[in-house]
């Protein structure tokens, strides 16, 4: 069993690269999917960055897939949506909310999640993280 | 330690030098008070702890995963803005009042002109030989929280040694440890300053519930080395108990020292002495806080600490106020358990006397007591239900004139059943917070300043942001004002939508719109969130009633609708296949058994009448339901707020009594309804004569067969506040009957709010019953005809949601557990328990992890 307990993106503390995740067909629109990386739960999100649906101006976002609160395994199956201009994800278990792009629990401000950062490069998914966590 | 260091001066020679001697959470408050008034004065602050101030009311947080710095009251860059100099593990061992300095363990030595003692106090632990061993701990600070935590880790026995309300806090703080727990408290009850007997006798029985052992009325003589355990306790009865720690909450004293050996009165049994002012025998030293003795009496609370430190301030700065005491009122929730105390609990004023309402099923025990002429309240213990206590507290603070029978404020609600204290009936003088002294009239001038929600008016008056329990009876004053005013409460189901769900529900079918998308840009803005989408994904499917995972609709659902089943806390999902009417065949019976063995799953009957299959995975979910759908088994619809289960009792077939076929109405009923999406879930219930053995009455759609047919019952709920459904029609034909069921759940459907249950629905109907009677039988609103095609539409979209997952590809794939990989979830862990798996606790998961490595 390994929990993840990434700082931040913290790039002079642990060494990064980048890894090749999935396909773009693998991911969801406005949901989320989830990937072992490194060792590591990640949830995908991939969200229609305009309300007018173009899959053109898509934003993905990873995050740790853990939920700190509810202590399960889960926040990829979490509601995407919004809150002011920020795209959040409500946990499935007890519908708190976090940042998809800085990780802070909306409803709790001691906690917050990992998030990673993210790109798509032909087609493939690309995801930055920490070696040997 | 003998290294001598001088703080120099950088501020004029006029201006006030303060010392504050402590820095928890009144001496913190002091200092904000007095520097909010006053920005030159110089401030030293002495602080003996690691921290600066943190939350010690909400301590206990730390065991559910709040971390010290979320604890924290401040940080060092905010007193360093607020220019005050703040030394921490400086801990004050003399002070030299001719002189005025005082200097630290550490070597600081400072010049004051006022000195303000904040010492706050410390655990007593009673002398008992063995005391001082390792794993005898107490719970102040964040430090002995630490402490506790690294000895939880290796210990699996856990005893509280003290039973009132701190020692309560530490045995829950045990329980979430995993440990097994016992109090041990020495007077025969629990909780002896704010309850009396009767209410401590309820409350013993309530903890015991809840899995932690209360041991009353035992003295410990010794703690010894134990056999099974590490340690053992005897106690002078010549009972014991083993543990592997033990906490001690045996009461606090004052941190009183400094004032001992420096010559400042002190009381008999401890404390540093103030006037009103809150100075000491020495006019230029204070004491605030739970150090100080004021008319005889330690206050352990913070609020009356925060109003020693303002009254403090005021007079350092030469400005008016005096503390004149402090009401003690509490409610708290102990492991899930209400309790409340209010004033004179023990009923000690001359003359009073008392009301007392226990219900032993219930596990509620109420006491009110009012002066000799029943027209005051004096005070009150509430175990297992305060919700008058906000009521009771207010006719208690503000004298407010009782009503003539003063008992029903304690009974169950009845017809003479005296009404809540509305916010309106409080003066504007009654005090709202206490943390933060706030009355009505604060809260009142706050919103004719134009502040016109609860979050401005905490953040101007900092209601409600002390201990929070004060947070409904701002709101509840709040609305009133609001109202009082004209402005409207909002509705509005969430930002991304100005509508209720009944508007929303109009505009998309009205508009004939298809998806959320579509809704959203012609009426909403932003991207949606969890409130809105799964209600308009309801809305869209009660309408239109497409398959729920196509991708439209995917990322709108409650996981539990995406997934075509029930998560459960550690992740995985419960299946609940269709068992309409409680009816199945031994085949289908021994099938749910194969398939749960297949898939090593947890089975059990549920309380409505089905069986659920517990633990599956997500990416199991289709194999289940193949084998399932192979079978000839539906979808139960556990997971959609739609219909749940028609119960039914067997009937006329086979029952004796039987008058009508019960199993086969509550059959046709399942099978006409099942699939209906509705803003909450809905049951049904059909029994076969007035015996009531499906409880039909406690359904939101209840039938009960008569000699000449069905009697309909509606809005009947079980669940938080259940509701006794009301009689709709008698002596219906199955023909009716339907027809009427069909347009009460459509017309249900259309004006509900989201979440709202059929009993809540009805009794929020303007005409409530009747109205609907009038709308349903009547058909005054001509629509009886529009709501029943409007229901055939629905019934004859019906599908399995299931078999139509299992037969889509692209839908498949949403069940991948990841996608890059075909490993299990790492995270999800069974044990086995009576022949079945359950999810590992977190104690089992690190001991398993610590038994691999
Ligand atoms: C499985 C079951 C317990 C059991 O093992 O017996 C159950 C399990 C849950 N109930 Fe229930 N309820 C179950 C019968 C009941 C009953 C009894 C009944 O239906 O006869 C009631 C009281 C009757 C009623 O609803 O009026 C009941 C009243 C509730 C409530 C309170 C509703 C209310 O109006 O106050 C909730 C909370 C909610 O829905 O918001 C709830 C919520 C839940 C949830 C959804 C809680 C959750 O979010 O996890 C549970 C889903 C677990 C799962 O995965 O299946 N459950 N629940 C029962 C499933 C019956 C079935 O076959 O579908
Ligand atoms: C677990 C727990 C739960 C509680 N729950 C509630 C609640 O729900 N509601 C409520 O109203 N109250 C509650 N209380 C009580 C509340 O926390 C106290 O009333 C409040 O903290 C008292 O504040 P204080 O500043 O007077 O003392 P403290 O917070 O004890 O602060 C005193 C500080 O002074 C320091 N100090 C002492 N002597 C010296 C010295 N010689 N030199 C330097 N520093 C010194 C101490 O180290 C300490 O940091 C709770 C307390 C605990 C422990
Ligand atoms: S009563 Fe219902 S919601 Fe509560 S634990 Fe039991 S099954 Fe879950
Ligand atoms: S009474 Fe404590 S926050 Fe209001």
């Amino acid at each position: 069993m390994t929990l993840c307990e990434l700082t931040r993106d913290d790039d002079s503390t642990v060494s990064t690269q980048w890894f090749e995740v999935c396909g773009v067909d693998d991911l969801v629109l406005n949901s989320g999917v989830c990937a072992m990386v490194n060792g590591c739960q990640v949830a995908l999100f991939c969200v229609a960055a305009s309300a007018e649906l173009n899959t053109q101006s898509v934003q993905l976002f990873a995050v740790g897939n853990d939920d700190p609160i509810g202590k399960a395994a889960v926040l990829y199956r979490g509601i995407v949506g919004s809150v002011d201009d920020h795209f959040v994800v409500a946990s499935p278990l007890y519908k708190q909310r976090y940042h998809l792009s800085t990780g802070d629990c909306l409803d709790n401000p001691d906690i917050a999640i990992p998030t990673y950062p993210a790109k798509i490069e032909n087609g493939r998914v690309m995801l930055k993280m920490g070696e040997g966590v | 330690m003998n290294r001598q260091q001088h703080i120099h001066s950088d501020t004029p020679a006029q201006a006030l030098h303060i010392v504050v001697v402590g820095n928890g959470m009144v001496g913190h408050h002091f200092i904000e008070q007095l520097r909010q008034q006053d920005t030159n004065a110089k401030i030293t602050v002495l602080c003996g702890e690691s921290r600066l101030a943190y939350d010690r009311v909400h301590l206990s947080e730390y065991f559910s995963g709040k971390s010290a710095d979320a604890l924290a009251l401040t940080t060092p860059e905010q007193y360093q803005t607020l220019k005050i100099d703040v030394h921490t593990n400086a801990w004050v061992n003399h002070i030299d009042v001719d002189l005025k300095t005082v200097s630290t363990e550490s070597g600081i030595t400072t010049q004051y002109d006022k000195l303000v003692l904040a010492t706050g106090s410390y655990p007593f632990v009673p002398p008992i030989p063995g005391h001082q061993q390792e794993h005898c701990l107490v719970y102040r600070t964040i430090d002995d929280l630490e402490r506790i935590a690294a000895s939880a880790k290796v210990s699996r026995t856990g005893v509280v040694v003290g039973g009132g309300l701190l020692g309560l806090e530490a045995a829950n703080a045990l329980r979430e440890a995993c440990l097994e727990t016992h109090v041990v408290e020495f007077a025969p009850q629990l909780m002896g300053v704010q309850v009396d007997a009767g209410g401590g006798r309820v409350l013993k029985d309530k903890i015991e519930a809840l899995g932690v052992q209360v041991h009353t009325g035992k003295a410990t003589e010794i703690i010894e080395q134990g056999t099974s355990c590490r340690y053992r306790m005897c106690f002078k009865d010549g009972g014991m108990l083993e543990t592997d720690m033990i906490l001690f909450s045996a009461g606090i004293r004052p941190s009183d020292q400094l004032a001992r050996s420096f010559g400042l009165e002190t009381g008999e049994r401890g404390g540093i002495v103030v006037n009103d002012y809150c100075q000491t025998s020495d006019n230029d030293i204070y004491a605030i806080g739970e150090c100080a003795l004021w008319q005889g009496k330690i206050f352990g609370l913070v609020a009356p600490g925060y109003s020693m430190a303002r009254v403090a301030a005021n007079h350092v700065l030469g400005r008016e106020g005096a503390f004149s005491g402090a009401d003690m009122s509490t409610k708290l929730k102990l492991m899930g358990v209400e309790v409340g105390s209010i004033g004179d609990s023990h009923g000690k004023t001359p003359g009073s006397f008392s009301y007392t309402y226990e219900s032993q099923s219930k596990g509620v025990y109420k006491k009110i007591v009012v002066n000799n002429d029943e027209s005051m309240l004096l005070g009150a213990v509430l175990v297992g239900d305060t919700s008058k206590y906000d009521t009771l507290l207010q006719y208690c603070l503000n004298a407010i004139e009782l009503p003539a029978n003063p008992e029903a404020l304690i009974l169950p609600s009845s017809d003479n059943a005296v009404p809540a204290l509305g916010a309106d009936a409080l003066p504007c003088s009654a005090i709202v917070c206490s943390c933060h002294n706030v009355s009505k009239g604060d809260i009142v001038v706050a919103i004719d300043e134009g502040n016109d929600d609860i979050a401005a008016i905490k953040a101007c008056t900092k209601a409600s942001t002390g201990c929070g329990g004060c947070a409904a009876l701002l709101k509840s004053v709040v609305d009133t004002e609001l109202v009082a005013r004209g402005v409207e409460v909002k509705k509005d189901i969430c930002a991304h939508f100005a509508y209720s769900r009944q508007e929303l529900f109009h505009l998309v079918q009205v508009g004939r719109i298809k998806t959320f998308d579509a809704l959203i840009q012609q009426h909403g803005k932003g991207h949606g969130c969890e409130v809105c989408k799964p209600a308009v994904a309801s809305i869209l499917a009660s309408l239109w009633n497409d398959f729920v995972l196509q991708p439209d609709h995917i990322g709108l659902q409650d996981t539990n609708d995406t997934y075509l089943a029930n998560m459960q806390k550690d992740g995985t999902y419960s299946v609940v296949p269709r068992v309409p009417g409680g009816e199945i065949t031994p085949d289908k019976l021994i099938l749910l058994g194969e398939v749960a063995k297949r898939f090593k799953l947890y089975t059990k009957i549920t309380g409505g009448q089905r069986i659920d299959l517990f633990g599956a995975q997500v990416d199991q979910l289709p194999h289940i339901w193949e084998a399932l759908i192979a079978g000839g088994v539906e979808t139960g619809h556990a997971y959609a707020k739609s219909l749940r289960t028609v119960k039914s009792c067997v009937g006329s077939v086979w029952c004796r009594y039987g008058v009508q076929d019960s199993v086969k109405q509550a059959i046709d009923l399942e099978n006409r309804y099942k699939g209906l999406r509705s803003p909450h879930k809905l049951k049904m219930g059909v029994s076969g004569c007035t015996r009531e053995c499906a409880e039909a009455q406690s359904k939101d759609i209840g039938v009960i067969a008569t000699e000449n047919g069905w009697n309909l019952y509606v809005c009947g709920n079980g669940g938080m506040k259940p509701r006794h459904a009301d009689l709709f029609a008698t002596d219906l034909d199955t023909e009716t009957l339907v027809a009427y069921i069909d347009r009460i759940l459509m017309f249900y459907v259309r004006t509900a709010d989201r979440l709202q249950r059929t009993s809540v629905w009805l009794e929020s109907l303007e005409g409530g019953l009747a109205y609907l009677q009038d709308v349903i039988i009547q058909d005054s609103l001509g629509i009886a005809h529009e709501l029943e095609a409007q229901m055939a539409d629905v019934i004859q979209r019906y599908q399995c949601e299931w078999k139509t997952a299992i037969e889509s590809e692209s839908s498949r794939k949403r069940f991948r557990r990841f996608i890059n990989s075909d490993q299990a979830d790492p995270s999800i862990i069974f044990v086995d328990e009576r022949q079945q798996i359950r999810p590992a606790t977190e104690l089992e998961k690190r001991q398993l992890e610590t038994a691999e490595e």
